[in-house]
Parts: C-alpha cells; structure tokens; sequence
C-alpha cells in the first residue's frame, strides 16, 4: 500500500489528478463556507421573484424571490453531507460485511453474499427510492436510504481482495506463526483493501450525489425549505422558461460536482493500481 | 540484389514524449539472409531480437517506430525489390502472409479464440487469393495433413481452445507456411512446449523446409535449437548485434565473451555434467546502456578501453563477425592482410 | 445449452425469492400503516379492523406473504387501494411505454458507444481519442434529469421547440409516438454510452494487444479485418455483461424521465404509488422491475455463453 502522501503526490503529478483535487477542495470549502460566504439565507425570500442575474444577485432569484446563489452554497453542503455520510455508511457497512464473508467463506459467505445480489437486483436509483418509502424523506432518511443502496458494491470489492489477500505469501506465514485470526483479518488484509477501497469510495460519491440531486429532484429526498441542487431544479420547472437561471445554474453545479469526483477517481485509480491503466 | 532480405542500419525507436529523444531499443544492426538459408537470431529476452524480426514485417507493435536511416530491404517473387520501411500500408498488407510470414512464441494465445481453425486458415487465403469455398477447404485440408495433423476434417471445424498448444503450433506452421511464403520468420516457435512436443516441432520444420522453397529467420535464447536447424547465426545482445558467423564457427571459435557465456549456460552441448555456468549480472536496460561496451559490465575480459569507448563489428576471419575490443586487433591485422 | 440455461434459470430461483421477501419486509416496516392512510388516523378501532380484515392485514406476516406471493405466481398481483383495480393488467400496460424507452435507449447508447469507444482504442492518444474520453467522461458524469432540463430549455428558449407531452402508443400512430419518445430515450441513451464507451475502448485496447491479433495482422488482414472481425468481435463479451448491468440503470433512469416527460410508465406509476402511499401498487411494481432485470441479466449470460465457444454449453 502506498502512503497518503505519497498518493496525493502522485495524484498533484496527474493534470486531472491535479483538477479534481483543486476542485473538490473548492466544492468542499464552499460547503463548509457557506454560512459565511453566502450574501443571503437560503430560505430567506430576499428580493422580487424571478429577477434575472444582477451584481446583487449574480445567479438571480427564484420563484420566491430567494437568491439562488446563495441556494446554490447551501446545495453545495447538503449535496456533500448527503453523499459523504451515505458513502460512510455504505462503505463501513460494506467493509465488514465483505471482511467477514471473505475471511470465513463457507455458508456465511455465501449467506451474506446471496442478500448482497439480492439488492445488486435492484436498479439503484428505485432502491433508494424503494427504501425511502420506509425511512421517510429529508436529509437523514435519504442519506442511510443511498448509504444501503451502496452497500454491495463495496462489500464485494472488500470480499475479493480479502480472498486474494489471504492466499498471498505472507497473510499464510502470519496464520502458520500463530497470529491470531482478529489481529490478521485486521492487520494483515485490511492494508490490501485500501487501495481498490478507496477508487470505489470515491466514484460511490458521485454517484451518492447524483442518487441524491435524482431523489429531491423526484420530490422524494431532501425536502424544502432544505436547499438541494435536485429539489432546486425541480422546483425550476415550471418557470424555467421566464426564469431559465434558475434551472441552469442548479444543473452546471450538479453537473461539476459529479464530474470532479469522477476526474478524481479515475485519477486515483490510474495513481493505485497501474495495471488498470489503459 | 543478391539476397532476399537486407538489413542496414535498423534501429527501433521507443518514444519518450515530444521533448525527450526517443530510447533507441535497436541500433545499427546489419542483416542479410539468402534465398533459402536457414538463418539464426539468438539473445536473452529483451536484446531487441524480436522485434527487430517484427519490422521486417511491419508489425512493430505500438508505441514503438522504426527508426530514421534504417533500411529493410525485400526481394519479390518476380524480382523487384521493396523498401518495407516506406512500403504504403496496402502494399505491405500484401507481402505479410504471402511473402514473408510468422510464427509465435505462444501458440495458446497465437489463434483467436472466437473462431474456428478453419476459418483463420480459410482468413489467410482469402486475403491473398481468389480461391472457392471448396477449394479453400481443400487447400485447408492438405495443409493440415502436410504438418501431421490428425482427423483434419475435425479439426477445421474446431476452436482454438480444443486443442494442445503442440497441435496449435502445427496450426499455425500450416497458416504460415500455406501461401508458401519466401521468408518465415519463427519468433521461439518452441519455447512455450514441452520438451517432446519441441524436438517433433522442430524435426517437422526441418522437413517442410526441404519442400518450400522457404528462407527462415529462426528467433530464440536457446543454441541448441539453433545448432538443429540454422545455418548461419547472429548474436544480439542490448540491441546490437555482438557476433555473426556460420553456426560451425560460432560454436567452434567463438570470438564474443557473451557468445562464449551463452555456451557455457547451455546444458546438453557438452555432455559431460558440468556445474551450469551463469553470466553474472543483467542485461542493462535501453536507455542506461554505458558510453562503452554495453557487455562490459558482465564481461571477465573487460579492459580499460571497454569502459570508454564502444567497440565496433568488424570482420575477425572471413565471414565472422564480432563486437569486441578483444578482436580490435586481430581485425587490424586481418584488414593489413587484406591490404597486401 | 439447453440445460446451461435450465441450470441458469433454477439459480435464479432464490434470488428471485429473496427478492420478493426482501420487497414484502420492507413493504411492512412503512411507517403510517396503510389503513391510517386510508383512513386517517382518527378512525375507530372497528372501522381500522373492519379494513383490516377486507385486506388481510390482521393475518399473520407469513400467511400474508404466502398469499401475496401465491397471488402473484397466477397473475393476481392483488388490487390498487385508491382505486381499486387489480395491479397486473395496469403494470403490463405501462410496461409497454418503458419497455420501448429502454430497449430505444439502448439502442441508440450502443449506436453511439461502440463506434466511437472502437474508434477511440484504435486512434489511442490522439486528438481523436482525447475528445471521445472527453465525451465519455461528460457522458457518466451529466444526470439525466439535469440533461432533460437543460435540453429542454435549449431546445424552448433557442428553437422555440416544446417537447411533446402525454403519450400515444406505438400501435395508435408510430410516427407520432416516435416523436414522443426520442427525446427521452436519447437522453437516456446518452447517459448510459459513457461507461459503454469507456468500457468498449479499454476492451478493444486489451484485445489488441493480444497476441493473435498479431497473427491476423501478420496474415496480411486489413486493419478493418483486424478491428471489426477479430479485436471487436473479442471485445464483446464485457461489453454485453455491462449492457446487461446497464438495462437496470436505464429501468432506473426511466422513473425520471417519465416523470420529465409525462410517459405513463412503470416508473411513474411507482411513484405515484409511493406518492399516494398506495402499497400494493407499489410492491407490484418493484417486484415486476426487479423481475425483469433480473431476466434480462439472463438474457444476457446465456448470449454470452452463445458469443463466447469457450464456455461450454453443458
């Protein structure tokens, strides 16, 4: 496994390794920043409805006259919220469920694997939306809603590298010395799934993203007054044609923001694991 | 032209970017091969061997390119002569399976897998003749039996991964060998058998050479092989070509160090049991070769001046060929004879 | 290849199982029972277990699944709360509206990818091979919905062009339903024919590497011999498999375009079911989906097994 740092320089020495990190650190200082670089609350209804982009409102305003700028910083943060801890839960859920069925195969694996099909027979986006069903709309309900639907890919990517972790050399002199089975599945196979982990985390995130921006924008994610670039879209519709700022500026930054994640993930995985270079 | 195939001056370039020159993976090597000979390329993997035999056919595969100044000359069945360096793509479409062909190391991976043997026979005489279905398979058919197949009606119809890997390189002996080519070159045709599987392979290309008309440049790391089937040899070692001679001198008075290692490693050719003898170090890689001899390193002669400055190939003894700093005198006398 | 398929399809068998009890479970959990939402929540316990009883509910969560699942296996997926009709004949009318967006959108993804994934592995590191990984990267990365709106904005504002709404089928006026359905299913099929594309240059790259394509060439193939008969037709095989995974994002992405677009199809009548917390509906419609996706997974390994001489039939 190659160090973090040494991962993020060889990422900086990539051009588009190098675009998607400036980016996504932008995407993520707006997200933090928002609060306090936002001209205007997202809720507050700040000037006429519908008034085109001016110095005052550089993105405009929307039907209900809120600036969709600062709508849009917000968005910035649900958008990350929603997809970073989707991706965690998804990812640590996956994680252990891949270890375990990996480490002791048998019918737990199969077990666990056959409920892991289960739900890979389900198109995503109408899982996520399935669950939803049951969890309710708004942030948190969305958020373990996208974090289940992520959970398979993840614990087959862990599953396949624990199984071909466990028949490398020296995993096999760890068992033979009398390492305990915990201490091994933890110190010895995890360091091997770091790498392929981390490619799927990051590409899971836009993807995360997109679940989520598809979901408010179907009305069933994040819920208003919460700004989300899907709800905002959705919500853009029907004056779009008056009003076309507020449907276009939503969609560039959905559009972006995905696009960054993915400019990095295959990035970082050219920079982890060569062979896939093509 | 007097030969069938001419190599001046050949280098194969490996692009470093638009700034950097190129690697030069080959260089400066020097080939004739005459109608009907059976001619010997032998070197460790990674000497340029390969594809230098995969320019003749134009085949260099991406990113490396021929180099500027070489010269890959070819004699037609009519007699006219062709440049391959700067033949058009169609043209030298025309001369690989009919003039001058290949086989590989791997016959496993050689055949594509989705077909039947007997469309990818049928493919090559489609490409350069008119012939019928039926005469395609019957053209298919005696080819076959020609390299001892048996039950060839099934096996047209089989796919690659039917068969054995001695089978698959009959298969493509019959591909090669089909449009009786002037040329074949065999790219370690015996490397990936069994030893058993080898000797019938090789035995059964010495026989169908008596029947074609057919010049063979015959690729390997493994004297022995050539000892069986080759006439006249050179040696490449890092790109160059170190020693060229008829196999009887290179076995006999060896004059390169390296050819003189070589034999050592072999096993069989002495008979007696001997401890296998290893050359220390590596190859160095194209790129870090050293402003001297690129031998010098591993070499148990290396002098002063090997380390300096890199030898040349000159003529040791009529027709002998070597690369070393150890013959630069002999060479000097042998041109001072020549002289008077 | 009989029985690798009869030996495909048992396999199927649990998956399917697990499907439908994965599908009833979550059905179950929703918060809000279906008798409060038809009722309200200030409804008599009497009148809450009258209803109770007319739909089954006061049975046990095994006999309820038997009979829903036993339901289904005659082609009973039960009736619509709100309006009481039975749920399988409206499923199978608006399957016809999704079925042909995907298969139109599938069409014109691959129309689009391969050529242009072929193209781009053949003419690596190129001008040309740059601007299609360009494409392919935009490809995976636009959401469909936000591609809808943009288009149709474009399409209104620059060309005064407004999309046809509402639906006519097939059968009715092909020229008009065409019409109607292009937009969406090329929107869709764009969405798609990134990853296709992506996945068709890196195979074809593999493929030409290979060693018999050195052979092929070495015979004196012309390089569209090379490419389209041997390198391509090699290349297939990960393609169909991600096609097939592809199918399942197309049924996806349809949810939404439907909705865009007005088409009654099976997603829209997912969502108005989740909308109307109509849940038989609902459950009848993940189930048809889930179903056929994990048909035409089949569908695709058998091809695969057809494609491929090496896999044996047996």
């Amino acid at each position: 496994m190659k160090r973090l740092s040494q991962t993020i320089r060889d990422l900086w020495r990539d051009p588009m390794g190098r675009i998607g990190m400036l980016g996504i650190l932008l995407v993520i200082v707006i997200a933090i920043l928002a609060p306090m670089v936002a001209p205007f609350g997202p809720d507050k209804m700040v000037a006429l409805p519908k008034a085109p982009p001016s110095a005052e409102h550089w993105f405009g305003t929307d039907y209900y006259g809120r600036d969709v700028f600062s709508r849009i910083l917000y968005g910035a943060r649900v958008s990350l919220e929603v997809g970073i801890i989707a991706v965690g839960i998804g990812a640590t859920a996956g994680y252990v469920l891949g270890l375990i069925a990996g480490y002791f195969e048998g019918w737990v694996d199969r077990i666990i694997m056959c409920i892991m099909d289960i739900l890979f027979a389900f198109p995503s986006i109408l899982l996520a939306i399935f669950i939803s069903a049951v969890l309710g709309r708004g942030i948190g309900p969305t958020m373990v809603a996208i974090g289940i639907v992520n959970i398979p890919v993840f614990c087959r990517t862990v599953r396949a590298a624990v199984i071909s972790a466990k028949g490398l050399e020296y995993v096999q002199n760890a068992k033979s010395v009398g390492v305990k089975t915990g201490a091994l599945l933890i110190r010895h196979i995890s360091p091997n799934v770091v790498a392929p982990f981390t490619v799927q985390a990051t590409l899971a995130l836009s993807s995360a993203i997109l679940t989520e921006a598809s979901m408010s924008f179907l009305g069933l994610g994040i819920q208003p007054p919460d700004p989300s670039w899907g709800s905002m879209l959705s919500e853009a519709r029907s004056i779009m044609e008056q009003a076309p700022w507020t449907a276009v500026f939503p969609a560039l930054f959905i559009i972006v923001t995905i696009l960054l994640f993915n400019i990095l993930g295959d990035a970082l995985r050219d920079v982890l694991d060569p062979k896939l270079k093509t | 032209m007097e030969h069938l195939l001419e190599l001046r001056n050949v280098s194969i370039d490996l692009p470093k970017g638009k700034r950097k020159p190129p690697v030069k993976l080959v260089e400066g090597v020097d080939l004739s091969i005459r109608k009907k000979q059976n001619f010997g390329v032998v070197g460790e993997s990674g000497c340029g061997k390969s594809i230098t035999c995969s320019a003749i056919m134009g085949l260099l595969s991406y990113p490396l390119t021929i180099g500027a100044g070489s010269s890959i000359r070819f004699q037609r069945e009519d007699g006219s002569e062709v440049e391959i360096t700067s033949l058009p793509k169609s043209e030298l479409r025309k001369l690989r399976g009919k003039d001058i062909s290949m086989i590989f190391q791997e016959p496993m991976t050689a055949l594509d897998p989705m077909y039947t043997i007997g469309e990818q026979i049928n493919e090559t005489l489609r490409f350069h003749t008119s012939l019928t279905k039926a005469e395609m398979y019957d053209t298919a058919l005696e080819m076959l039996k020609k390299v001892k197949i048996p039950r060839p009606e099934q096996i047209l119809a089989d796919y690659p991964h039917h068969l054995s890997g001695g089978m698959l390189q009959r298969v493509m002996i019959a591909i090669a060998l089909i449009n009786n080519p002037r040329l074949l070159i065999a790219d370690e045709p015996t490397t990936a058998l069994d030893v058993t599987i080898q000797a019938q392979i090789l035995d059964l290309m010495n026989e169908l050479r008596e029947s074609y008309d057919t010049s063979v440049i015959m690729i390997t790391h493994d004297l022995g092989v050539i000892a069986e089937t080759c006439e006249e040899v050179a040696v490449f070692y890092a790109g160059q070509v170190v020693e060229q001679a008829s196999v009887d001198v290179i076995f006999h008075e060896t004059a390169h160090p390296y050819t003189t290692g070589l034999l050592r490693s072999v096993t069989s050719l002495g008979g007696e049991r001997k401890e296998l003898y290893t050359i220390r170090g590596t190859v160095p890689t194209a790129g870090n070769f050293s402003a001297g001899c690129r031998f010098a390193d591993r070499c148990e002669h290396c002098m002063e001046i090997c380390k300096k400055a890199p030898p040349a190939l000159t003529e040791v003894a009529p027709g002998h060929l070597c690369r070393c700093w150890l013959h630069a005198g002999e060479a000097e006398q042998a041109d001072k004879e020549a002289a008077v | 290849m009989k029985n690798y398929a009869i030996r495909r399809i048992l396999q199927l068998i649990p998956v399917l199982f697990g499907i439908s009890v994965l599908i009833f479970a979550v059905m179950k959990m929703v918060p809000g029972d279906v008798i409060s939402g038809i009722l309200g929540i200030e409804a008599t316990p009497e009148l809450r277990a009258q209803l109770a009883a007319k739909y089954g509910l006061d049975r046990p969560y095994v006999v309820q699944y038997l009979d829903w699942i036993g339901g289904v296996l005659r082609g009973d997926f039960g009736e619509s709360i709100r309006t009481s009709a039975p749920i399988l004949p409206e499923i199978l009318t608006r399957f016809q509206v999704t079925a042909e967006l995907t298969i139109l959108a599938a069409v014109i993804s691959w129309f689009i990818a391969i050529p242009l994934g072929v193209l781009a592995a053949v003419k690596r590191n190129t001008l040309v091979d740059r601007f299609v990984r360009v494409f392919a990267l935009l490809g995976v990365s636009v959401p469909g919905f936000a591609l809808s709106i943009l288009l149709i904005l474009v399409l209104s504002l620059a060309f005064n062009y407004f999309p046809p709404l509402g639906y006519v089928s097939l059968f009715e006026d092909p020229l008009r339903n065409l019409q109607m359905m292009i937009l969406p299913s090329a929107i869709l099929g764009v969405s798609i024919s990134g990853s296709v594309m992506r996945m068709t240059r890196s195979s074809v790259l593999e493929v030409l590497r290979q060693d018999f394509i050195k052979t092929v060439r070495a015979k004196g193939a012309s390089e569209r011999v090379a490419i389209f008969k041997h390198a391509l037709r090699n290349a297939l095989i990960p393609i169909i498999t991600l096609v097939g995974m592809q199918i399942g994002s197309l049924l996806g992405g349809a949810v939404i375009v439907e909705q865009i677009f007005s088409l009654p199809g099976l997603g829209q009548m997912t969502l108005t079911g989740i909308n109307q917390r109509d849940y038989p509906v609902v459950q009848g419609c993940v189930l048809f989906i889930a179903f056929v996706y994990v048909l035409v997974n089949l569908i695709t390994d058998l091809l695969y097994a057809y494609i491929d001489p090496r896999i044996s039939y047996d």
